[in-house]
């Protein structure tokens, strides 16, 4: 029996187990959403703007693990939902995203609402198809899927005309894959695997640098392991934070330009990294010249192009993290950790010298206490999202993430705006936890349309707004690359936001102080409603310690010697 | 590195599909690599075309171009070719009252003849490696062509 194209899109996604699809109708996808009616398979969620819509169905990815599917129509729909492409293709995020678009006839006419899709979404996607014919359609979304969701992960935009949405063509899902030009190459190379185990064995100073991949590959319990057995000490990127709990003793903490002084100075010196699905970003290696200058470098990563693209490897090993974990494991009997007693005090008297910590020397709250104390109180109880600025790095530094996919972030794109919309996707994904959004007084009015979404779809997210009147990190870099001038970046002029959330039918709160921080987050996790909890924090605030753009590892700004808290 | 900015020849298989040229091309200024020529026609009795492409760059731009060209989804195989043949058309137009047998003679020179004559003008073309087509445009300058077009390369290995 042939069925209509919008038909073949419904059964397709129920054949991919999907339950949930973010989204938001419009003129050429409407043949699709009136299959969406009809059935009850899967769950729709309206977010109030298409870039909200692929936001939580990256978060709602970067929670399970699954593919996050996202629907939107042609034109305007499309664009706006381009962001949120480039942020799951920088993150290596799973995405199927399906766009209508104008009927073929009048591809190319400059019709009511046509774009050139694939050729906007070309350099921001893994893959993207226009499908013209509604029999290619199962495959094609089957390829999507596939695609999306093996190798190195990534977003996939899959684009169809409406009148392709209502011709009739077969539907049969069990067809094999023909991917001769696509084959993701899991496995490690045995010998290569075996030199690495080598170099290890006879490094003095080896050093572990995990990367985002981990989590990617659901390999953190691996990791944890080899972690373990060969005593080596490890840093996190940002994109890595739960790969290790916060409380391992061999967790030194977070590299790179907002890393701890301990992490980057064993980075720097250390006589070989053991990147682990890591990508050497420039946020994380400073000065290429001088990061990790006389180490050698094992680099294990899905994405051949990953390997040498900025640092050469001298051990490359393309495959599967976990893959090639568990192969590690089984040949790191070869490594005492004793061996490697005094190379892990060096790196504690870092630590001790120049700690990750703030003072808390004026009347306001700080932020970075606001962050450890929803630690203390939540801990591992609750998903953490974050939109992008300080409150983003302050997070990274001071939250204790105990477990893999607890910390959902925007790291490669840095869009704002990501943070709420992700919450409400980890929400979904994830009901049991709390989704806590920390965010900043700029990215939070970036995507605040989303307490409509939360409210009508019962999504508690509870957003802590780090408040200082600023957009903050573009204010930290003024204050000190640009003399203090402070362009544009003073917000003073703001909405209240107790009343902004209570508009929409969400609660609301203003903090400035300890105990009304406390007694307003456990309100608003017992009532059970998306929220904002507006937190008056101190202005200047700097995040500390800093590699400033293009400087050493070693050559931090920081945090000034005090009487600490 | 010492080859900074040498040339360099690449062949991409890739499935014949629309826009898989554009991918190609998007790959190379969207990641700020230059294209000095590129061909691009199917393979016989195959879903597959041949791209020759010839770019520039140090041995690592080189590495990361092949690795991210064989990143794209329709790309079977990427070669970066050391030891290859390579040979490049150019077709040109001379006026008639230029000396068409000293025309003819250069050509034949360059693996080229004289193709079409007509009122007005004549047409000759060339195959010859790329640096030697260079060689043969510098010399027939002094017949003042009219117009001259360059195929861009196509190489195989030995």
């Amino acid at each position: 029996m042939q069925i209509s194209g919008a038909q073949i899109v419904i059964e397709a996604l129920i054949a991919e187990g999907v339950d949930t699809v973010f989204g938001y109708p419009g003129g050429a996808i409407m043949n699709v959403y009136d299959e969406i009616y009809k059935q009850d398979n899967f769950k729709h969620i309206l977010t109030r703007h298409e870039q909200a819509a692929v936001h939580a169905a990256e978060g709602y990815s970067k929670a399970s693990g699954k593919v996050g599917v996202a629907m939107i129509t042609s034109g305007p729909g499309f664009t706006n939902a381009v962001t949120g492409l480039a942020d799951a293709y920088m993150d290596s995020i799973p995405l199927v995203v399906i766009s209508g678009q104008v009927p073929m006839s009048l591809i190319g006419t400059d019709a009511f609402q046509e774009i050139d899709a694939v050729g906007i979404s070309r350099s921001c996607t893994k893959h993207n198809y226009l499908v013209t014919d509604a029999k290619d359609l199962a495959r094609v979304l089957k390829e999507a899927f596939y695609i999306a969701s093996s190798g190195r992960p990534g977003p996939v935009h899959v684009d169809i005309p409406k009148d392709v949405t209502a011709q009739l063509a077969d539907f049969d899902y069990s067809i094999e894959l023909d991917l001769e030009t696509y084959k993701p190459h899991t496995k490690g190379n045995p010998r290569q695997i075996k030199k690495a185990m080598e170099a290890i064995a006879k490094a003095r100073r080896p050093i572990f640098y995990l990367g985002g991949g981990i989590i990617n590959s659901n390999a953190a319990y691996e990791v944890r392991e080899l972690v373990k057995k060969t005593g080596i000490p490890a840093v996190e990127t940002f994109m890595a934070r739960g790969v290790l709990s916060h409380d391992d003793e061999l967790l030194i903490s977070m590299l790179g330009m907002h890393g701890s002084y301990a992490a980057n100075m064993a980075m720097s010196e250390t006589d070989l990294v053991i990147g682990l699905g890591a990508r050497f970003d420039d946020r994380v290696t400073g000065k290429l010249s001088e990061f990790a200058k006389n180490a050698g470098v094992i680099h294990v990563d899905i994405d051949p192009a990953s390997i040498s693209k900025l640092v050469v490897a001298d051990y490359p090993i393309v495959g599967d993290v976990k893959n090639v974990v568990n192969e590690m494991i089984e040949l790191s009997s070869a490594i005492n950790p004793a061996k490697y007693a005094s190379w892990r005090e060096t790196i504690r008297n870092f630590d001790e010298l120049h700690p990750l910590t703030y003072h808390e020397d004026t009347d306001r709250l700080k932020p970075q206490w606001v962050i450890e104390r929803v630690g203390e109180l939540l801990g591992d109880s609750a998903n953490i999202s974050t939109d992008v600025g300080q409150h983003q790095m302050w997070t990274a530094q001071f939250y204790p993430f105990s477990r893999p996919r607890q910390f959902i972030s925007s790291g490669g794109l840095g869009t704002m705006g990501f943070g709420f919309p992700a919450a409400m996707g980890v929400k979904v994904a994830s009901p049991e936890k709390t989704s806590i959004n920390f965010t900043g007084d700029g990215s939070i009015l970036m995507n605040c349309q989303e307490l409509m979404t939360a409210v009508e779809k019962k999504l508690p997210v509870i957003n802590i707004i780090l408040n200082n009147n600023y957009l903050g990190m573009v204010r930290q870099w003024q204050t000190l690359f640009y003399d203090k001038r402070h362009s544009e970046t003073d917000l003073s002029v703001q909405p209240d936001f107790v009343k902004l959330s209570e508009a929409f039918g969400g609660i609301g709160y203003r903090v400035t102080t300890k105990e009304e921080f406390d007694a307003a987050l456990k309100d608003a996790v017992e009532k059970n409603i998306v929220a904002f909890i507006d937190v008056v924090v101190e202005r200047l605030e700097n995040v500390m310690p800093m590699v400033p753009a293009g400087g050493s590892l070693f050559n931090m700004m920081l945090l000034e010697k005090k009487e600490s808290k | 590195m010492q080859d900074e900015n040498a040339r360099r020849v690449i062949s991409v298989i890739v499935v014949n599909e629309a826009s898989v040229l554009s991918r190609i091309t998007d790959l190379f200024s969207g990641r700020g690599y230059n294209i000095t020529s590129l061909t691009v026609a199917p393979i016989p009795d195959s879903k597959y075309s041949r791209l020759t492409i010839v770019t520039s760059g140090s041995i690592r731009v080189i590495e990361q171009i092949t690795k991210q060209l064989h990143k794209l989804i329709p790309v079977l195989r990427v070669y970066e070719h050391a030891d290859l043949v390579e040979k490049e058309m150019a077709l040109m137009k001379f006026p008639i009252s230029e000396n068409i047998t000293e025309i003819a003679t250069l050509c034949a020179a360059y693996n080229g003849k004289i193709v079409n004559v007509g009122d007005n003008v004549i047409i000759a073309m060339v195959a010859d490696e790329p640096k030697r087509v260079d060689n043969f445009l510098k010399i027939i300058n002094k017949y003042n062509p009219k117009e001259i077009v360059r195929s861009g390369a196509v190489a195989l290995e030995r």
